[in-house]
């Protein structure tokens, strides 16, 4: 079912009856908090309920940048939105139809995001005039009408929580701490998830600590309870399963998918991996994963900066590693004259880059994908290396897999862009066959290339395969292969130190020509146009793919064709995107930067293609975008009204 | 030494030649371009000398440097190298030296490299202790930009680009290295050939990070800044030998044919100071001991050098302990997290399966 058509998850209060179970084709719930209440963790168990009852699902996790922010605060609210349906979700919802807010500051905070009409379940308990003044309440909005527009259910949360687990002999503080089991508990009967996988959970977390174990058990059973019982959800839901192709699946985070990723390239390749990595937000879990593996041969290797990982992970590299570093926009400007270095050497190596909104230290939690150009042209000199970008959380495992092997047969630095909302957003992902990724061959030089003079055998490190235009990777240990490499321009062939003009001109020429070379390797660009009739291509790249897939069905729907493609390679780009380009009398190009992509799209094919920016640190709001879209197919006065919330 | 002598624990994983070496064996075709009379050949002569002499597998060795004169070096030996960028060798050395045990890996450095732009990678290599041995060329100037000041040079020197005097103070290698829990300190001359091979081979047989600074002389922008401790006529009284389990004396050679000034312990400071032998008995002398374990005594002993123009300078090895060492600490992790897994894709499979999963038919 076309998600604009889907219902909003509104309970009806004016038609209460204990058994009834409201069918609904999807669902978006938000759950805020202060950024100690355990919102993030009560979103994630919501969500794997969600997922194993069979739902298709995306996430989006928001929280501050500071661990504990004053708390009752506004900068300290965390939230964690989840969509789930009966159908193919793109993304984690526009407009939530359902907010959990455990104080004032959560429901301040994301009061302006809801949908109208939408379900309000609020905890009382810190709702004092002066927790209110603190953050500009002159009124108690619980009672001064300012929620009217919506269904609201406030109850003394905490204090619930808190009786219903004085018996395990904790303190207050730490009894109110399980108040979001309480509410998990509550939000898992309206809509009907299963609760066994967190009760196990909760089981393995708290295993040490029984009687924090046995109180959020209580919490969760009693918030269940509550909602069995109380007249005050007279209805619950149920979002049936979706239907999904055939296979084993399990709901994984953008980071997690990358390092998994990372791994599959290095066992595809036979290459052990090495990480060299500074912790920064939002790509550190990446390195935690990693760390965990060590049993695939994954070496990680906590720098004392940004640049002694990249330098680690290359001097691993010419010995014969994966090299892999992973940071986010501030790291890659420290690493960029090493990046420089592997495009120079030619080695192969991995950089990551999960995007976060800039410049500087900018919005280091939240989300954007303005560091395309960076990626591009931020080195000196001509300094060309391949990119490429993930367009899902899921896709992220794919996504490394490919820098892997882009990296190893072209021995060059690989940029993989990822984003703040891949990296944390999840969804599910069925697992794949190892039987179906790529081989990746490393190709060892194992012998001299070369006759010299007097014809005896020498090895030339810049003597290139004619077809990948790839320099021989000979590394230390074999014999015979000695041989010096370095950042100073070297000569075509033998690698020794060359400042001769032509030299120089042809070296920046084929370094540049190779990276292209990447491009015989792709496959065709995939187009949506169901018809063929489309004027309008929607074209994108990374993260924005959920949101512009929901505006384009949107549009669809509403019975416009319009066609959308998304690119996986930024550099090269696939060798029929020109002519795709020109086959649509509009482009439109929808990023969260000022048109990063449109910019190098109108440079390289003079097509004038129209920028939908936004850089709010957020995904995309599908609803707007549709409106953009529509902008440009209607005809000239037919404009619609658009009901914006029910878009996903 | 010969090849008898190996493994050194140092180059415990890195296997040896089965045929003898020559020099020879170890010089590349390219021309080498540092200025004449550049302490850099000195060096260059030494290791081209020394390396035949550990009887490593040639192709096992790898040189990698940074930015600066010295940092050519690596284009001179015919082993594998890398002349990376400024400052960041210490750093590239770290991912291949641990991710490649059967490697004999050095970094080449100068003050400037090593102590300016890459002052970092520099302590937290010493701190990490990774196996690899990193050659400090000092020559208390910047060279191959034609004659700044640099992190060693003395206070108030007349360079191009501080004509009234450098307001910066120096710093001192040895007492930074020894103050980032580096294992092995030592100080050598690049015109002392048998003093220099001898440090190498200390260098090399240590497992861990091994720092040798060698005093190099840059004849065209800071000529003579060593002349105290090579003049013939002046080193007896500038040189401060320091040989472990012999008494630290110097300066002209007393009736016991040793110095007649040492080095003693002040009861009252615990600082070192230099006496006459003569003033307060042989036995009252300090004994070098490199391998103390508490660095105290190691760091007094580097302060003997000058700050300002040398005069006299402590040369020898400060301190040479075990202890433990990154790369194979963090091997030792990869291996025994590998114990038991026969095949990486079926525990690959297993891995993206774990977790709680659904199957939809």
């Amino acid at each position: 079912m076309p998600e604009a058509q889907a219902t909003l998850a509104t309970p009806n209060s004016t038609e209460p009856h204990r058994d009834t179970i409201h069918q609904l084709d999807r669902v978006v719930i938000r759950f805020a908090g202060d950024s100690g209440d355990g919102m993030q963790l009560t979103g994630s168990r919501f969500t794997q309920e969600s997922a194993a009852f069979g739902n298709d699902l995306s996430t989006l996790p928001n929280f501050p940048a500071e661990i504990r922010a004053p708390q009752g605060t506004l900068p300290g609210v965390s939230s964690f939105q989840v969509h789930f349906a009966d159908h193919n979700v793109l993304t984690p919802g526009d407009a939530p139809g359902v907010l959990v807010a455990m104080n004032p500051a959560a429901l301040k905070a994301n009061l302006a995001d809801l949908a109208a009409g939408a379900t309000i379940i609020v905890d009382t308990h810190d709702f004092t005039s002066r927790a209110l003044k603190r953050i500009g309440y002159e009124e108690n909005p619980l009672e001064d009408g300012t929620l009217d527009a919506y269904s609201v259910h406030a109850f003394d949360l905490t204090g619930l929580t808190v009786e219903a687990v004085k018996d395990f002999g904790l303190t207050r503080k730490d009894a109110a701490r399980a108040k979001n089991m309480f509410a998990l508990g509550l939000l898992s009967w309206m809509y009907s998830r299963p609760v066994e996988s967190t009760l196990t959970f909760l089981e393995r977390r708290f295993a040490s600590s029984p009687q924090i174990r046995d109180a959020n058990i209580a919490a969760l059973k009693t918030g269940w309870n509550f909602g069995e019982t109380t007249e005050a959800f007279a209805v619950k839901f149920e979002v049936k399963p979706a239907p999904m192709a055939p296979g084993t699946y399990r709901n994984i985070t953008g980071n997690t998918a990358l390092a998994y990723g990372l791994i599959a390239g290095s066992t595809q390749s036979g290459l052990p991996l090495f990480l060299g990595s500074y912790p920064i937000t939002p790509a550190s879990d990446i390195l935690h994963e990693l760390s965990k593996h060590k049993q695939f041969g994954v070496t990680t290797f906590q720098a004392e900066d940004e640049i002694a990982g990249v330098g680690a992970a290359l001097g691993a590299s010419f010995g014969g590693a994966l090299g892999v570093t992973t940071t986010s926009g501030p790291g890659i400007a420290l690493k960029a004259e090493t990046i420089g270095l592997a495009v120079m050497l030619e080695l192969p190596m991995v950089v990551v880059n999960v995007q976060r909104g800039g410049p500087s230290t900018g919005l280091p939690t939240k989300t954007e994908q303005a560091d395309l150009l960076q990626a591009m042209f931020g080195r000196n000199g001509e300094s060309p290396l391949p990119i490429i970008a993930p367009q899902s959380p899921a896709d992220c495992f794919d996504a490394a897999v490919e820098a892997a092997r882009i990296a190893v047969t072209y021995r060059t630095p690989v940029m993989l862009l990822s984003d703040g909302m891949l990296a944390n957003g999840s969804e599910p992902w069925r697992i794949p066959e190892l039987a179906d990724l790529p081989r990746i061959d490393p190709d060892f030089a194992t012998s001299p290339n070369h006759v010299n003079a007097d014809g005896g055998p020498e090895f030339w490190p810049y003597l290139r395969d004619e077809q990948t235009l790839a320099r021989p990777w000979a590394l230390p240990g074999t014999a015979g292969l000695e041989h010096r490499i370095g950042g100073l321009e070297k000569a075509d062939g033998h690698g020794n130190i060359s400042y001769d003009p032509a030299n120089h001109d042809h070296m920046v020429r084929i370094r540049q020509a190779k990276v292209e070379r990447v491009a015989e390797s792709l496959p065709p660009l995939q187009v949506d146009d169901p018809h063929g009739d489309a004027k309008l291509l929607v074209l994108g790249w990374g993260s924005t793919y959920g949101p512009i897939g929901a505006a384009v069905r949107e549009v669809r729907d509403q019975g416009y064709a319009v066609a959308q493609a998304h690119l996986r390679h930024l550099n090269p780009f696939p060798k029929d995107l020109g002519t795709l380009l020109k086959r649509y009398e509009k482009v439109l190009v929808p990023e969260m930067n000022l048109g990063q992509l449109s910019l190098l799209l109108r440079a390289k094919y003079l097509v004038d293609v129209a920028g939908y920016n936004q850089v709010r640190g957020l995904p995309l709001r599908a609803s707007e975008l549709a409106d953009a879209i529509l902008q440009l197919v209607e005809p000239a006065g037919s404009g619609q009204n658009l009901t914006k919330e029910s878009i996903g | 030494m010969t090849s008898t002598r190996l493994p050194f624990p140092g180059l415990r994983d890195v296997p040896a030649s089965e045929a003898p070496q020559s020099r020879k064996d170890y010089t590349s075709d390219q021309e080498v371009r540092w200025c004449p009379g550049c302490g850099d050949y000195a060096v260059l002569a030494a290791v081209q000398g020394f390396l035949p002499e550990l009887g490593l597998k040639r192709e096992n060795i790898v040189f990698i440097s940074g930015i600066g004169c010295s940092s050519r070096f690596p284009y001179y030996l015919d082993t594998f190298g890398m002349h990376s960028i400024h400052g960041r060798a210490p750093a590239i050395a770290t991912g291949l030296a641990t991710s490649r045990p059967d490697l004999s890996v050095w970094v080449v450095t100068g003050d400037g490299d090593a102590l300016s732009i890459g002052g970092n990678h520099l302590i937290h290599a010493l701190r990490r202790n990774v196996n690899m041995t990193i050659l400090l060329f000092n020559n208390r100037i910047y060279g191959l930009t034609k004659g700044q000041y640099s992190p060693t040079s003395e206070s108030g020197k007349i360079t191009k680009s501080s004509p009234k005097g450098s307001p910066d103070s120096p710093l001192n290698p040895v007492s930074l290295a020894l103050g980032a829990e580096a294992s092995f300190v030592a100080r050598t001359i690049d015109s002392d050939r048998q003093h220099l091979t001898s440090v190498l081979s200390a260098a090399t047989a240590h497992r861990g990070t091994s720092l040798v600074e060698i005093y190099q002389n840059c004849p065209i922008f800071n000529d003579g800044a060593f002349d105290a401790v090579k003049n013939p006529e002046t080193k007896a009284d500038a040189v401060i030998p320091l040989v472990h389990g012999e008494p630290i004396r110097f300066g002209p050679k007393g009736e016991d044919g040793l110095g007649i000034r040492g080095i003693v312990r002040d009861p009252l400071s615990g600082s070192l100071r230099v006496v006459d032998v003569a003033d307060v008995g042989a036995d009252r002398i300090l004994v070098h001991d490199a391998h103390a374990a508490d660095p105290t005594t190691a760091f007094a002993l580097s302060r003997l050098t000058g700050s300002g123009h040398l005069t006299q300078a402590p040369i020898g090895i400060f301190r040479s302990v075990e202890r433990q060492t990154y790369d194979d600490v963090a091997r030792e992790q990869v291996r025994s997290a590998s114990e038991g897994i026969t095949d990486r894709s079926t525990a690959l499979d297993n891995l993206l399966h774990s977790g709680d999963t659904w199957t939809v038919v």
